[in-house]
């Protein structure tokens, strides 16, 4: 059963089907692998070791009755800690939050639950979702499985390196300006940002809640869509879901795989979103993507979006404003940390619970939030952010008429090391300079792995976006490039990367015979 | 702070007009009697008959601001809100906003509070109000907006039941979340002398116009309907206008024409001697009468507003509106025209029930059976003595039904005015229905002949000379007779019927 791990969810929902493996098995083996490579990567913060072995034992009596709830039942599934659930803590990796049990299941946890998939534990992310890193997290930075002394990326770093280390098949992710794209992109994984609306927001806890959205994370294209199909979809309990009727993105990736060419397919190259400052392994492997796609049949256009410049500016007006707002209500008073320093007044304690139950991040962008909201520069900073997003929503819009799909680097660079941002919040938010615009407009992006840079032998991810409300698209160029990367390479790219958990060796007794670079 | 107000300087009155012109405005909050609370599925302690005294026993996670929780938007409520804006007169907004308000207090869950800002769902409107002698006077309406209200804190360990030397606070958020609609006036100029008496009958107007909607349960001393009085003077002659105070708390109808009236003499006292008006906001405290400074307010308030991005836009369809436009019922003066006939009341009996703020009460009455003259004399006269004995508003002591259920008691001999009088006092202190105070306290009329017979007879014996007198044809002697008959029968005795038998034994 050592491949057991191995497998996508697709083969390991096969496998179940067939009834050559158990839940209980998959399980088991996904829990022990934690277990063994935890320790390296801290992924997780919260396993469910128990709850997740009973309700395997369960699906499998159900499976046996012939009742099994999903073709995906009995899969593990790891769930971003900003997601609500009803049987595990919910911290948002925030000291605020610590050890708090929300009274309800986000809904797009309740619809995995109800599919039948076995959540593991909560994974690892940068506080309150603020951050590229996971280095903001209070419990601790997840490490890269790549490279242990680089970072995972942000905010959702747990979840990508829960899925890359093959700690689970698949993950839930929340991406803000580039939260699942990015940290997907470094750990050599596959990630979703559905359209906004598109996946309910009910029970994520809010950081910015006009650009959060919710989605998968995988290693294979079909199975970020086999988690988009339950996870997606109308919520009566969320107002700006979309009450469409979705194509199935899992339908979407398997008949991209199966057609293996991009024929009459318009790609979009977006001028603004690569050259200057982009690291050159990654230039190099996005071009060899470019003709790829080309040589499966797309056209290749490049298309100009003249206001993507001014996104990050915007968006690090419009997120810290939401986020200062949505952020009040952690005063202590319901719910959450609470420090009283004694003899003090309400708002004494309220004021001390928030500066020593936030992190240094969180605090800045309330501060900067708050600052941008105010009488007097509300028109200057946030009016005129609200203005440039109308801007990058019509250079989308223009571009769209020029291509079905655009496309660009994922991420400038690969993982950076730990350190190397913390310490400089500009240089930080640059990271997402990609990522941002399909926050502000709304639509889907997509980031699945293209290679390794060839400089730090990194996974390097492409970034395929659409026009809102066509999330099939990306399923369905994406899993053709996927397709035709894995016929070129003979495995998929994660299988190259360095095995984890084998003691770490004792320094001056030699190295790992792999060149692993822990 | 609060003690200062007892020692504010008033002008009178009259000296105050002459030599200041005073300038209105009211912001009147009405809670919706909707089932569900504005954002959540919770049950709203403000819809008929809902118990909310267990604290915290109506709330969603939404009202306690839990993470990960999202508003949603009733419809009820926005149809409700619409149908107000339409009886003000507004027009209403194909597309409006809801924006956060954000400051902290512990009785906000979320730390804002849902709200609209600069698109309300209704905008520029007016309201006919009527004087108590008949004259008219238009309002005009600023905007009506929807909004959610607040928790409530209890400080506990005070000797005030105030913050200020309390040891802790206990937060109910029952309230929180419960529908308003702000409705907000433009200023109210030319008011002149009778500024207090057109604030109070712009309330009651209001208050008419949410129950004949029956959108509200519109009681003020429970909250449901609560006002804001902004008042402002000038020097006669000044263009500009004078710094405002805003008074809350102001919670009966009486309040509301005291409370303008203080603000007027207290402010032009203060300008007289020099000094200048405080932008603040200020407590109106019934029992003295008087108003205290609460907390400055100034423009610079800044509540951060931006649009609240958890919700879209409110766009009723124009079909939606029409429906409920065409639904609409008469307005509250055409319903009092219409009324006055009915009834054939004269123009000074009609306008004493609707100065005496007890229209609506008596419309109920009637509505259960009553006939309009006893309903009228019942509202007029009892009732509406204790009502100002205690200073509240008479229709917070009883409610028609019982009115109406006392009214048939007397009707069908049952009871005497003397007893339906005490058997009001015992619904009004809260012992139950009319029937069941008569049950309680044992207050019927005795009807049967044989009980006043006997009693008749032994106070004739015990007064022969009183006996004798009757019987020498001096007819009024029997007074004494009967007083004794009826102190015998603890007054539970129809007095003419014990003359008739008093009459009657004395020439057996």
């Amino acid at each position: 059963m050592s491949d057991l791990i191995h497998w996508t969810a697709a083969e390991l929902a096969g496998h179940l089907a067939a009834g050559d493996v158990s839940s209980v098995e998959a399980t088991r083996a996904h829990l022990d692998r934690i277990a063994e490579v935890e320790p390296d990567v801290h992924a997780f913060l919260h396993v469910a070791g128990e709850a997740a072995m009973a309700r395997a034992a369960e699906i499998d009596r159900l499976r046996a009755a012939g009742e099994a709830p999903s073709p995906l039942a009995g899969v593990p599934v790891a769930i971003k800690d900003v997601l609500c659930t009803a049987d595990m803590p919910s911290t948002a990796a925030s000291k605020i939050l610590e050890g708090w049990i929300p009274p309800y299941d986000a809904t797009p946890v309740a619809r995995l639950r109800a599919a039948g998939l076995i959540p593991l534990g909560k994974t690892n992310m940068d506080e309150f979702a603020m951050g590229s890193s996971t280095e903001y997290s209070a419990y601790g930075p997840t490490r890269n499985p790549w490279d242990l002394t680089r970072i995972p990326g942000g905010s959702g770093g747990g979840s990508a390196a829960a899925v890359a280390a093959f700690e689970a098949p698949v993950a839930l992710g929340s991406d803000t300006g580039g939260s699942i794209r990015q940290p997907a992109s470094v750990t050599g994984s596959v990630g979703v940002k559905p359209t906004y609306g598109g996946v309910s927001r009910y029970g994520a806890i809010a950081l910015a809640s006009s650009l959060d959205q919710v989605g998968p994370v995988s290693r294979t294209v079909l199975d970020a869509g086999l988690i988009h199909d339950v996870i997606g979809g109308y919520d009566p309990n969320d107002a700006t879901s979309l009450k469409d009727e979705w194509p199935s993105m899992a339908e979407a990736a398997r008949r991209g795989a199966a057609q293996g060419s991009l024929d009459g397919v318009r790609v979009g190259v977006v001028k603004q979103l690569n050259g200057e400052g982009f690291q050159e392994g990654v230039r190099a492997r996005f071009a060899e993507s470019l003709e790829r796609m080309a040589a499966a049949g797309a056209e290749i256009v490049e298309v100009e979006a003249p206001h993507f410049e001014y996104a990050i500016s915007a968006y690090y007006l419009i997120l810290p404003a939401e986020a200062s707002s949505n952020l009040a209500k952690y005063d202590s008073v319901r719910f959450g940390l609470r420090v009283d320093p004694g003899r003090s007044t309400t708002e004494q304690v309220m004021s001390v619970s928030r500066e020593r139950g936030f992190g240094p991040e969180v605090k800045r962008r309330i501060i900067l939030g708050t600052y941008a909201l105010s009488a007097g520069y509300y028109d200057a900073y946030y009016g005129s952010a609200q203005q440039v997003r109308t801007l990058v929503q019509r250079d989308f819009t223009a571009a769209f008429e020029q291509a079905d799909v655009l496309v660009s680097p994922s991420t400038p660079t690969t993982a950076f090391r730990f350190g190397e941002k913390v310490d400089d919040p500009l240089a930080m938010y640059l990271n997402d300079v990609t990522t941002i615009p399909a926050n502000l407009a709304g639509v889907p992006g997509m980031s699945l792995p293209i290679g390794l840079a060839p400089e730090d032998g990194l996974p390097v991810g492409l970034q395929i976006m659409a026009p809102a409300r066509e999330d099939a698209r990306l399923y369905r160029v994406g899993a053709t490039l996927e397709a035709l990367q894995d016929a070129e390479w003979g495995a998929p790219l994660l299988s190259r990367a360095p095995e984890l958990g084998r003691p770490v060796p004792v320094p001056g007794f030699g190295t790992e015979p792999d060149g692993g670079t822990r | 702070m609060a003690g200062a107000s007892a020692k504010d300087v008033l002008m009178d009155y009259d000296e105050a007009l002459e030599r200041f012109e005073p300038v209105l405005g009211f912001e009147v909050h009405v809670e919706l009697s909707t089932a569900t609370k504005m954002f959540s599925a919770a049950p709203n302690p403000a819809a008929h008959g809902a118990d909310s005294s267990v604290p915290n026993s109506m709330v969603a996670p939404v009202d306690m601001g839990l993470p990960g929780a999202l508003p949603l938007v009733n419809a009820q409520a926005v149809r409700y809100s619409i149908s107000l804006g339409l009886a003000l007169g507004c027009s209403i907004a194909p597309s409006s906003r809801f924006a956060r308000k954000n400051y902290f207090y512990p009785d906000l869950g979320k730390n804002y509070q849902i709200s609209q800002y600069d698109e309300p769902i209704a905008f520029e409107g007016s309201v006919e109000v009527e004087l108590e002698d008949g004259v008219t006077w238009t309002v005009p309406i600023e905007r009506a907006h929807m909004e959610e209200d607040a928790g409530k804190l209890t400080h506990v360990g005070g000797s005030t039941g105030r913050i200020q030397g309390a040891d802790h606070s206990l937060v109910d958020y029952n309230r929180a979340g419960v529908p308003l609609v702000e409705i907000v006036t433009k200023p109210i100029y030319g008011t002149e002398h009778r500024a207090p008496e057109i604030g109070k009958a712009y309330v009651a107007t209001i208050r008419d116009i949410v129950r004949s909607l029956g959108i509200s349960e519109a009681r003020m001393d429970r909250g449901n309907l609560r006002c804001d009085a902004n008042v402002s003077i000038r020097p006669r002659g000044q263009a500009r206008l004078g710094t405002r105070t805003e008074t809350k708390n102001v919670n009966s109808l009486r309040s509301v024409e005291r409370a303008v009236r203080y603000e007027i003499q207290r402010q032009a006292a203060i300008l007289a001697a020099g000094g200048s008006i405080v932008q603040e906001t200020r407590h109106w405290h019934e029992d003295t009468g008087t108003t205290s400074a609460g907390r400055p307010k100034s423009d610079a308030d800044d509540y951060r507003y931006f649009p609240e991005p958890d919700l879209l836009p409110v766009q009723p369809s124009p079909e939606l509106i029409e429906e409920l436009r065409a639904a609409l019922p008469e307005s509250p003066v055409a319903f009092r025209k219409r009324l006055q006939a009915d009834y054939g009341f004269t123009d000074s009996e009609f306008r004493d029930i609707v100065n005496a703020g007890v229209l609506a009460e008596l419309e109920a009455t009637v509505a259960k059976g009553a006939a309009p003259a006893q309903a009228r004399k019942w509202w007029l006269g009892e009732i509406l003595r204790i009502a100002n004995a205690r200073g509240v508003d008479a229709g917070t002591l009883v409610s028609p039904i019982h009115v109406s259920e006392l009214i048939a008691l007397v009707e069908n001999g049952d009871l005497t005015d003397r007893l339906a009088r005490q058997v009001l006092e015992g619904v009004v202190a809260g012992e139950g229905s009319p029937e069941q105070v008569v049950a309680a306290r044992s207050l019927k009329v005795v009807s049967d002949d044989s009980a006043l017979i006997a009693a008749i007879d032994t106070a004739l014996a015990s007064q022969p000379d009183v006996l004798q007198k009757i019987k020498d044809g001096k007819v009024q002697a029997a007074g004494a007779v009967i007083g004794a008959v009826m102190k015998a029968m603890r007054g539970q005795a129809d007095a003419a019927r014990v003359r008739e038998l008093v009459l009657e034994r004395a020439q057996a």
